[in-house]
């Protein structure tokens, strides 16, 4: 059976209203040009020499010119699945690969420039050295990073994430008691509050001189650096959370019996939790950045380390590999935490994506 | 329609239902502080609500009415005077005296079964009682909207949740704040035969505020109308008709003029 035949077998032969015959050819030319461009760009750094000796080169074109194979099988799946709508044989697993296949469409046009943006770095650098050196690494060069310095940059990011993870859980935790602590208590917020307006906008990152001298070990002054930055954003929101709770929610529990406790943790808080979350948010983000100064001025491992080591040696292809992964690494801690959200929160409407 | 267990474990088939609350205010006056000044909301309220009546709370906008159920609630203590339910002074929001609000205030994090839950769960009962939640939703006509979120459901739906969620702690006073005055014509007119229908097969005492006169007659007992700020009782008026009532009786037609009369509004009439 083809998309052909059904189209023979209907009586009108107007073009436009037969999408299917149209789409099919459309979306396999757009999928394969893609795929050709992925393998132009494996051509090119192939078969044009370098202009200096770089190590990884063939490795580099094997990886774009896989990339392509990938690309041209995905698109020979995929064409005929988003171009022909309505199941003939299996609805179920057609159904979701065409989802996955719709996916893949959205993503061509980036696809693309992605191609072409990696051709036009490889002839710049590699190819024709138009570009000051050491600064400007050919793609080639991370790739060598990644392959032959990778037990380190897994370290670093495992020391990294260790750090992280210890300064940001013990910061929202904190900032999450004590914002429900000002809201909620009187005396509490006569206090704490002036406090918080001193100290909440100074940059955490002004406490480094005291906090490494102050701290027994430069990592525990960073855990509390990265809890500082974190804590106050979450410590604001969530007391302006706690604080905005409709007064009649709490009316409601207490005419039905409800403690004090309760009305804490079953009233304010979860009414709290949607400004809790935006803290949270606004709390990794100043995280990150601290976590890399630390790194940089105390701790002597991580990924703020490696990268003021990459500096020092100018070894720039190691510096941009790093932030590459760091990238990813930062985007999807912000993802898990939106998903984290989600999650809790599907009782909200209309919700920001991420 | 189901009817609600109460607390109490009887032998089967006798559950007994929790009677109604009776309810003496006595020379009650209350004030708030605004803008520094006192502003003198209730001046010197007697009323006695006998158990097992449904009594309206008639007058109007922003005279005080519901100040005084937030006064019976227990929510506040009055500037002067004394409440007695069953005689005992009210010292405090108690789970037999609940309160069914003008805005339903489900909490919206809170599935339908679990806003319908809430009183239960905070006096630690969810766990022996669980299955009085399904009889409160079956009873407002909301079992297949148990899993629901507040933000899904519509404003008369909402209310009926509200509702459940109240009678659930089978009350022995339920005070209703105007609960239906944001609700459509239709679901209004339904939602007043559904109270009174509710109230008569349960035994609770009900108190209504409203400043809507054919609702007041169409569903109470006894008709209390206020004056303007600082409210006072200006009259005090059985309505003695047999339920099922009928919205053109006679009577209540008489009565409502009176009502319309005592509020300066005959000229309308």
């Amino acid at each position: 059976m083809s998309v052909n035949d059904t189209a023979a077998a209907l009586p009108a032969a107007d073009g436009e209203a037969l999408p299917s015959r149209d789409r099919l050819p459309r979306q396999a030319v757009r999928f394969g040009a893609v795929a050709l461009l992925w393998l132009a760009a494996a051509g090119v750094t192939a078969l044009w020499p370098d202009a200096d000796e770089w190590e990884r080169t063939g490795e580099f074109a094997s990886l774009l010119a896989v990339a392509a194979g990938i690309l041209a099988v995905a698109a020979s799946l995929a064409a005929p699945l988003t171009a022909a709508p309505g199941g003939t044989a299996r609805p179920a697993p057609r159904s979701r690969l065409s989802h996955a296949a719709g996916r893949l469409a959205d993503s061509m046009p980036w696809l693309a420039v992605l191609a072409l943006a990696l051709i036009g770095w490889e002839v710049l650098t590699a190819k024709l050295n138009l570009l000051p050196r050491p600064f400007f690494a050919p793609p080639q060069a991370l790739l060598e990073v990644y392959l032959d310095d990778w037990p380190r940059l897994l370290d670093c990011f495992a020391a990294s994430l260790t750090l992280l993870a210890t300064g940001y859980a013990i910061g929202s935790l904190l900032g999450i008691v004590t914002g429900v602590a000002i809201g909620w208590s009187r005396a509490v917020g006569y206090w704490v509050h002036p406090v918080l307006r001193l100290i909440g906008p100074l940059p955490a990152t002004a406490w480094l001189p005291i906090a490494f001298f102050a701290f027994p070990t430069s990592w525990s002054a960073s855990v509390f650096l990265i809890a500082l930055a974190s804590g106050v954003p979450v410590t604001i929101l969530t007391w302006s959370g706690v604080a905005g709770v409709n007064s009649a929610y709490y009316d409601i529990a207490r005419t039905l019996g409800a403690s004090p406790r309760f009305l804490v943790t079953k009233v304010a808080v979860p009414a709290a939790m949607p400004h809790v979350f935006v803290g949270l948010f606004m709390g990794l983000g100043a995280s990150f950045a601290v976590l890399v100064v630390a790194e940089m001025l105390g701790v002597k491992s991580g990924i703020g380390w490696y990268l003021q080591w990459a500096q020092g040696w100018a070894a720039y292809a190691n510096m941009y590999a790093a932030l590459l992964v760091m990238a990813l690494v930062c985007s999807g801690l912000v993802t898990l935490l939106f998903r984290v959200r989600d999650r809790l929160l599907a009782w909200q409407k209309g919700m920001l994506k991420w | 329609m189901v009817a609600l267990e109460t607390t109490v474990t009887g032998p089967a088939g006798t559950a007994p239902r929790a009677a109604g609350m009776a309810i003496d205010v006595r020379a009650v006056s209350h004030r708030f502080e605004l803008h520094g000044a006192p502003l003198p909301v209730l001046d010197g309220v007697e009323l006695r609500v006998e158990p097992g009546e449904l009594v309206a709370l008639l007058g109007p906008s922003g005279c005080g009415k519901s100040t005084l159920l937030r006064l019976i609630a227990g929510l506040e203590p009055p500037s002067s005077g004394r409440i007695l339910a069953d005689g005992r002074p009210i010292g405090g929001p108690d789970p037999s005296r609940v309160v069914v609000f003008q805005d339903p205030t489900l909490y919206p994090w809170r599935t339908v079964r679990d806003n319908v839950a809430l009183g239960l769960e905070a006096r630690g009962l969810l766990r022996s009682q669980g299955r009085r939640v399904e009889e409160a939703l079956a009873l407002v006509g909301l079992t297949g909207f148990a899993k629901a979120y507040p933000h899904q459901l519509s404003g008369g739906m909402a209310q009926r949740a509200a509702l459940a969620r109240a009678l659930v702690n089978d009350p022995r006073l339920l005070v209703l704040d105007e609960p239906l005055g944001k609700l459509d014509s239709l679901t209004r007119l339904a939602m007043q035969s559904e109270l009174v229908e509710l109230w008569r097969s349960s035994g609770f005492t009900g108190l209504l505020v409203t400043h809507d006169i054919e609702e007041a007659l169409f569903m109470a007992t006894r008709v209390i109308v206020f004056s303007e700020r600082p409210a006072r009782i200006k009259a005090d008026l059985p309505v003695d008709r047999p339920y099922p009532r009928h919205r053109g009786d006679p009577v209540l037609t008489e009565l409502r003029h009176r009502i319309l009369e005592l509020l300066g509004l005959a000229e309308t009439w």
